[in-house]
Formats: structure tokens, C-alpha cells, sequence
């Protein structure tokens, strides 16, 4: 595995680990179909999160929210879609979330939560 | 976080509008939005903000930025509000003092490394600012001398966005930077130009003090070579000092032109000669979404002079018989009604005829009669109606040559001196109505008790009237130029004399 791919996976961790804290009960992890992946999707009280998480090393090259596009936010509203399909016993509010975990080698890392980001 | 707050002037023509500028974060993905009317100049301040920002060591939050400016339906223009969206984005990010920037009205544009370049319009924008009742305003360094010149209001001038973020309470080292001044240089005087130079014509040199003493239009006809656009340059010299409003007037025009102020109000009536290829826009002023002053705005206060007045288009003559009549020029578009200044003094010089000879002493015209009559006819009578001095101008003779090397020519100094006791003669006179030049004085008023002269005074163009040899209108403006004359003669009334004299300065054109 290549090391982004290995920041990624420990970004997803850390970011399973907040929500969790928050209250969250995460119910799905990089959900696959088709058309692509769901990093994480949670349940917050009546509401199914689907949560973007975008992992960087340091902001040398741009906050990570900033490489949340709008383009990668509508296939993530289109796979929420697949994901209601495929899981049709879930319903209640979705919701689109993004995680930024900035995870610096040998410092804590710095996770920030959007909500309602689509 | 909390509302960034500020204000930035809006110009439409010479008037200014507060225009407040808010900044917010919201908790989104980040964004910059900027909302209110911009237009693409100002819409592009996003990123000179960011990169500014960036630039000076501001670190801002990666979050969704709204900037909104109000009143949101008002049209804004231009890089002026540079400054203002930059302090009030720091304000929400809680880098700088929110209660400091409120207080403050911010003009400038940011370059990409966070200094302040200067815009333009400075100087009405201040006076905007200190009319809305601030106290402070904030201005690139290159605009700091002509934001001065604007009383009651401080000024703050810095040369860099992280200066006026410090100022405002910000918590950076001083950086020192190299501030970008205006890159206009001072424009040449045009005062070496003294009538003294004007040899011969000594008629023509006596009609342009009288059109100074009264402000009236005059137009000069000869031939070419005979020295009329040399006349109508040294104008504005024998013209009086401009006073402290007109002052302002010139100096804010110049200012939205883009032209440099210097670092005094100016006191020197304008000079401005369009070319005769002039649009109606160039003349009066005009633009779709910025409208900008033209030439008869920017001669506001001064001298307008159209040389080769029969080559310019007919239509573009005309636009100038609003700001003639009314001393106010305004240009109305779809979105707006921008009014600038008009009282300039016209003067316009036309050749007799296409060739340029007719009337000449010295030499032929080839010109056909209807060729003649259809080159003046260009020059409609609604303009001419409001020209009181139409005056011919002859080319020099060998003998007058010779005679004015001995001398004894009228300078600009003594002129000038002679036009300000003409003008206070007639201020007083005219004290008690609304008028302060003879120029201004409707016909009626003239013939009225007030000013009525005897009809002995008056025969010479009693009878040119009952011949038909000039119209009511005529009249009116012959009287005007003959009280110009009294006063320049210091005579309380015109005489039969001043009448004839006043005759005879409308006698170029047969009318």
C-alpha cells in the first residue's frame, strides 16, 4: 500500500473515532458500489451522515476542505442515493457531512467537522 | 465568529454614496462569495483579497466567506472597495478590531502582495465620506496628498494592507514597504501662454477680455492662420482665480478622470480642446456602467474650446445645448442618473468656408456659395442662439507686424486684472438677484425697470431691430455684452457707445 493510501486509511480511522465520541454510531465503512465510494456513514439521532473525510499531511498544499470539490460532493449525494437503495430499511433525513483531518507526522492530529455541507 | 463591518464610497458622477461593506464565515466548505452588484472589476476582488491576505501573513479561515455590500441594489464599480472587503473578511476572522474598522471608510485597491494601489476619484469619495458624517477615512499612500485637500475628516493613508491591519488593532510586525504612488507625473503649467503674444488683432484680444469679464460663449471666425485657436488658449489665463467650491469642483473632476491633483486644490480655470472626431460620449461624458465625466465636464469651471466647430458631428454640437442652458450636464442610463458640472465658457473657431479664404484680404476662395453657406449651416441655431460674442478674426499684416514690435500689447497680467474689477463691478451690481456674470442675466431682466437704458442709448439697435438686421434674441444679447463693456469701462451704465461697441461683437455672422 502506498503511503497516501495509508494516511487515508488512518484519516478514516481517526474520523470514525471523532463521530463516534460525538455520539455517532458509524454504520457503514467505504461503502463500494458501481459508481464509486462512501468513506463513512453514521447515524446521528434520526439522520443517516454520509461523511466525506479528506486526510492531509499538511496545509502546504491547501486545507483539505478545499479539495472538496463540488463535483466530488454531487457523486457523494448520487452514491448516498445508492446507498438509500441498497439499505431501503434505513430511511430518515440524509445528510452530506465532510471531515478535514490534518494529521501531521508527530503531532496530535487536527480533525474539523462540517455539517450540511451539500 | 462574529459580522466584519465597514463602509467604502460608491461614485455616480460626483456624488458619493456610503456603500457598507459585511463579511462572514459560515460553517461550509470554503468559498468566497461576494454578492451586492458587483461589477467585473470588483468582482475580481476576490481574489486580490485572498491573495493579499495571504500575502501580509493573514491567516484566514478555510471556511465559506459571504461578503455582502449594501444598499444591495445600487450598482458598484471599479477596485476602490479592495480595502474595505479586505478589513471587514480580517474583522470576521477576528484578526483585526471589528469596532475599529466600523468607525473607519475604506478606499483603495490591493495588488497580489497586500500594498495599496492608488484608485481613482479619491478626492470626491473623501469629500462623500466627511459629507455622510465620518470622522476618519483610510486611503492608499498614493491618494494620501488629494485626501487631504478634503477638510474636517482625518486621513489615514498606508501603504499596505498589513499597515492598515495593524492600525487597526492587528497583532503583526511592521513590515516596511515600498508604497506605490500614482504614476501620473505633474502635467506641464500651461501658464507661459500670455496674451502679450497675440500681435495685431487687437480687436480680437479686446473681444476675449470682454468674453472673460462677462463669461460670455464666443465664437471666433477667420481664416486659417488668422489666430484664433492662439486666442481661445490664453483664455483661461485672463480668467479670474476659481473660487473655493468651484476649486473643489475641478480638482474632483480631474480627480474621477484619473488625471493627477497635486497637492492643492486647483485654483487655475481648465482648459480643454476635444478633437473635432469627438463622440457625444467624449464631450459630455457617458459609459454604460461607470459613467465618466467627458471634456465639457472636466472644462467645468474653465474654457471648452471647439476648434474647427463646423467639422464636429451636428448631434454632438447639440448635447452641449443642455449643459448650456442648464450649467448641469446629465447622463441618464438604464441603471442610473450620473449629473457632472457644465458652466464652462464655449468658445468656438470656425473657418468662413471649406477652403478657409472667404473674407480673407490676401487671398481667393474657391468655395461655391451653397458650399459656403451649408459649412457654417452645420453649426445649428439653437447653439449659436446661445453664443453672445460671434466675432471675425483677420490674418496679420506685414504693417501690423511692424507696429507691434514697438510693443504696448494688452498682457495676461494686466488683463486678468482688468476682467477681476469688471467681474466685481458687475457682482455688485447684480447683488441682489441670483445671477453673478453678465452672461447670466436673462434678456428680460435687462429690459426690465431695473436695468432699462433710454432710448438714446439704445437707437443703434432699435434700428438694427425694425431693419431686421438682428432678432429679439440678438437684442438681449447685444445689451448683455454692452453692460460687460461699462463695467470693463468702469461706467455704471452702458452708453451709446458700449451698445455700438456690443454690435459689433456679434456683427461675424449676418444675423
Amino acid at each position: 500500500m502506498a503511503a497516501k493510501d495509508d494516511l487515508g486509511r488512518r484519516g478514516e480511522d481517526l474520523a470514525a473515532q471523532f463521530l463516534a465520541d460525538a455520539g455517532y454510531t458509524v454504520i457503514d465503512r467505504n461503502w463500494r458500489c458501481a459508481r464509486g465510494e462512501i468513506d463513512l456513514v453514521a447515524r446521528d439521532g434520526n439522520d443517516t451522515v454520509f461523511v466525506e473525510v479528506k486526510t492531509r499531511s499538511s496545509t502546504a498544499f491547501g486545507h483539505p476542505f478545499e479539495a472538496i470539490t463540488p463535483q466530488k460532493l454531487a457523486r457523494l449525494r448520487r452514491l448516498a442515493n445508492a446507498w438509500c437503495d441498497a439499505h431501503p430499511y434505513r430511511r430518515g433525513v440524509i445528510r452530506i457531512d465532510a471531515i478535514s483531518v490534518i494529521a501531521a507526522a508527530g503531532a496530535a492530529p487536527l480533525i474539523e467537522h462540517l455539517r450540511r455541507v451539500f | 465568529m462574529p459580522v466584519g463591518r465597514t463602509q467604502a464610497i460608491a461614485l455616480l458622477g460626483l456624488q458619493g454614496a456610503v456603500v457598507e461593506i459585511e463579511a462572514d464565515y459560515s460553517s461550509q466548505l470554503p468559498k468566497f462569495i461576494l454578492i451586492g452588484l458587483p461589477d467585473a472589476a470588483l468582482g475580481e476582488a476576490r481574489d486580490r483579497v485572498l491573495a493579499a491576505a495571504a500575502n501580509s501573513g493573514c491567516d484566514l479561515p478555510s471556511r465559506r466567506l459571504t461578503v455582502n455590500l449594501s444598499p444591495a441594489a445600487l450598482p458598484k464599480q471599479g477596485s476602490g472597495f479592495d480595502l474595505g472587503i479586505a478589513l471587514a473578511t480580517l474583522a470576521a476572522a477576528g484578526i483585526v478590531q471589528a469596532e475599529s474598522i466600523a468607525r473607519v471608510v475604506h478606499l483603495g485597491e490591493l495588488g497580489l502582495d497586500g500594498r495599496l494601489r492608488p484608485i481613482t476619484g479619491t478626492l470626491p469619495a473623501v469629500s462623500a465620506a466627511a459629507a455622510a458624517g465620518f470622522d476618519t477615512v483610510m486611503v492608499p499612500t498614493g491618494n494620501a496628498a488629494e485626501a487631504e485637500l478634503v477638510p474636517d475628516i482625518r486621513v489615514v493613508a498606508v501603504p499596505s494592507l498589513r499597515d492598515a491591519a495593524i492600525w487597526h488593532g492587528a497583532e503583526f510586525e511592521p513590515l516596511e514597504v515600498e508604497p506605490i504612488q500614482s504614476a501620473h507625473p505633474e502635467d506641464p503649467a500651461n501658464d507661459d501662454l500670455d496674451l502679450a503674444d497675440v500681435i495685431g488683432n487687437g480687436d480680437a484680444v479686446e473681444a476675449m477680455v470682454v468674453a472673460a469679464a462677462g463669461g460670455h460663449h464666443a465664437f471666433l471666425l477667420g481664416p486659417p492662420g488668422s489666430g484664433k485657436t492662439m486666442l481661445a488658449a490664453r483664455l483661461p489665463g485672463i480668467l479670474p482665480d476659481l473660487d473655493p467650491a468651484a476649486a473643489l469642483e475641478v480638482s474632483s473632476i480631474r480627480s474621477l478622470s484619473g488625471l493627477p491633483v497635486g497637492h492643492a486644490l486647483i485654483t487655475r480655470p481648465p482648459f480643454e480642446s476635444p478633437h473635432h472626431t469627438a463622440t457625444a460620449a467624449a464631450l459630455i461624458g457617458g459609459g454604460s456602467k461607470q459613467i465618466r465625466p467627458g471634456a465639457a465636464a472636466r472644462a467645468s469651471g474653465g474654457v471648452l474650446f471647439l476648434d474647427e466647430a463646423p467639422e464636429f458631428n451636428s448631434s454632438v454640437l447639440d448635447a452641449l445645448r443642455q449643459p448650456l442652458e442648464s450649467g448641469v450636464i446629465s447622463i441618464h442610463r438604464a441603471n442610473a442618473v450620473a449629473h457632472f458640472p457644465g458652466r464652462f465658457q464655449l468658445i468656438l473657431a470656425a473657418n468662413p468656408c471649406p477652403c478657409g479664404q472667404y473674407g480673407a484680404r490676401d487671398s481667393e476662395c474657391t468655395c461655391t456659395p451653397s458650399a459656403r453657406r451649408r459649412y457654417l449651416g452645420r453649426l445649428s441655431g439653437p447653439l449659436l442662439d446661445r453664443i453672445d460674442i460671434q466675432f471675425r478674426v483677420q490674418r496679420v499684416t506685414s504693417a501690423q507686424l511692424k507696429l507691434a514690435n514697438d510693443g504696448g500689447q494688452l498682457t495676461t497680467t494686466l488683463a486678468r486684472e482688468r476682467v477681476a474689477s469688471a467681474r466685481a463691478c458687475a457682482r455688485e451690481r447684480l447683488a441682489a438677484t441670483p445671477w453673478s456674470v453678465n452672461s447670466q442675466v436673462p434678456g428680460f431682466w435687462l429690459r426690465g425697470p431695473q436695468a432699462r437704458l433710454s432710448s438714446v442709448v439704445t437707437s443703434t439697435i432699435d434700428r438694427a431691430l425694425e431693419r431686421g438686421g438682428i432678432t429679439m434674441r440678438g437684442y438681449d444679447r447685444v445689451l448683455r455684452v454692452g453692460w460687460t463693456l461699462a463695467d470693463l469701462d468702469g461706467a455704471p451704465t452702458p452708453s451709446a457707445d458700449h451698445i455700438g461697441r456690443a454690435l459689433y461683437l456679434r456683427k461675424a455672422l449676418s444675423s
